[in-house]
């Protein structure tokens, strides 16, 4: 499934009501450690395709929903099952990084 | 177990380049890298000084294409973290969060991270004011004033950076020169970036962010404060050979010891990069010496016929 950008318009649907558990990425296109952890995103999306939902906020785009969510430091990634969030991790360092937090 | 003729550990621009070389020798090789290719060099917005790119190259897009460029001759990328290595036997193993493999022969690129002040406070303010790469979080800090600390060329790079987006930039350096190339000196002025001589910073001050430091003139001892909303702190970086002591030659502040030929104190595996010991770290010195470990890995093998 490809990777879908996030708005505050089609959040909650997106996400709250999704089936499978999403990943959401806040980014911004001058995050350095953002454009680092974006292949790694791309790979899961393939990798768990069905399994998982990976998402992306542009917080610059979408100042709403980086505050909603108190994001404060970039790339910040939330796991929401069943529509709820849990613990954020921050500028994660590997790929198996990102699995081990979200129990992939 | 699968097996290769080189397993190359770190993707940045000494590993790729090994696996270049060594790929178009004919060897088998893997880039074992934990998260996506480039390294440090990939969090550069700008690099100036890669021969070939007048106009400067992104370190990213330059990471990527290095990887695409190793690929094509064969070398394949895993996207592992590696946990544990067995360096001395025949073969070399190199257990990861993908599994385990075997390597006739392996290529140590792992890079080095940036040092720490090591000042209380510091690991809860990362990321709430405390800061290691300008061009990451840079943009976090529009119209605010921030203190770069350290007096090399990332300082001073971070330093002219922050200058276009903050309202103001000090460079706190506990010398009375900097270390940075001269040509950095005049733009530094140009930039409005004040420079604070014989200064460390001995103390962060908090409420739930950074509001300022704590700065120590180095020569009378007076302390003083500076108000600030962040910090950069670029004092130089840590090699990341903390899997490899005790298994191979490291110096006293844990760099891989190997000469030129990057051969390491055991046959068959190679350091590349920043994390050999060597006078001059940058991109196009990592590359060098991953086509000088490729060429002696594949003269170890040849040995071993």
């Amino acid at each position: 499934m490809n990777i879908i950008d996030l708005t505050k318009e089609n959040f909650d649907s997106v996400v709250l009501q999704s089936q499978v558990p999403v990943l959401v990425d806040f980014w911004a296109p001058w995050c350095g450690y953002c454009r680092r952890i974006s292949p790694v995103l791309d790979q899961l999306s393939q990798q768990y395709d069905g399994r998982l939902a990976v998402c992306k906020v542009n917080i610059d785009q979408q100042p709403e929903l980086e505050e909603r969510f108190g994001v404060e430091v970039i790339p910040t990634l939330y796991l929401f099952r069943n529509g709820q969030a849990g613990e954020p991790i921050v500028n994660p360092g590997s790929k198996a990084q990102i699995v081990a937090w979200a129990g992939l | 177990m699968k097996s290769y003729d080189v397993i190359v550990v770190g993707g940045g621009p000494g590993g790729y380049t090994a696996a270049l070389y060594a790929a178009r020798s004919g060897l088998s090789v893997a880039v074992l890298e934990k998260l996506s290719a480039g390294g440090q060099m990939a969090t550069t917005s700008t690099i100036e000084n890669f021969p070939g790119f007048p106009d400067g190259v992104d370190g990213f897009e330059l990471g990527e294409r290095m990887a695409e460029q190793a690929q094509k001759y064969g070398a394949e990328t895993i996207y592992g973290e590696v946990t544990e290595v067995e360096l001395a036997g025949t073969p070399k193993i190199i257990r990861s969060s993908e599994g385990e493999f075997a390597g006739r022969t392996v290529i140590l690129a792992t890079g080095a991270y940036p040092r720490e002040l090591g000042l209380p406070g510091e690991q809860e303010l990362r990321g709430r004011g405390v800061a290691y790469c300008a061009t990451c979080d840079g943009m976090m800090f529009r119209g605010k004033t921030v203190v770069v600390n350290g007096g090399g060329n990332t300082a001073v790079e971070d330093a002219l950076y922050l200058s276009r987006l903050c309202a103001k930039v000090y460079l706190v350096h506990r010398r009375d020169q900097l270390r940075a190339s001269p040509v950095y000196r005049k733009r530094l002025d140009e930039q409005g970036v004040e420079i604070l001589w014989n200064s460390r910073v001995t103390a962060l001050r908090k409420d739930t962010r950074l509001t300022g430091v704590e700065l120590e003139d180095v020569q009378t001892g007076a302390r003083r404060e500076l108000a600030c909303d962040g910090i950069f702190v670029a004092v130089g970086r840590v090699p990341d050979t903390g899997l490899f002591a005790g298994q191979v030659e490291l110096d006293s502040a844990g760099y891989l010891v190997a000469d030129e030929s990057c051969r390491t104190s055991l046959p068959g595996v190679f350091a590349v990069g920043d994390v050999r010991t060597k006078a001059v770290r940058q991109v196009v010195t990592a590359a060098a010496d991953g086509a000088n470990a490729a060429y002696f890995a594949e003269a170890y093998l040849l040995n071993k016929q």
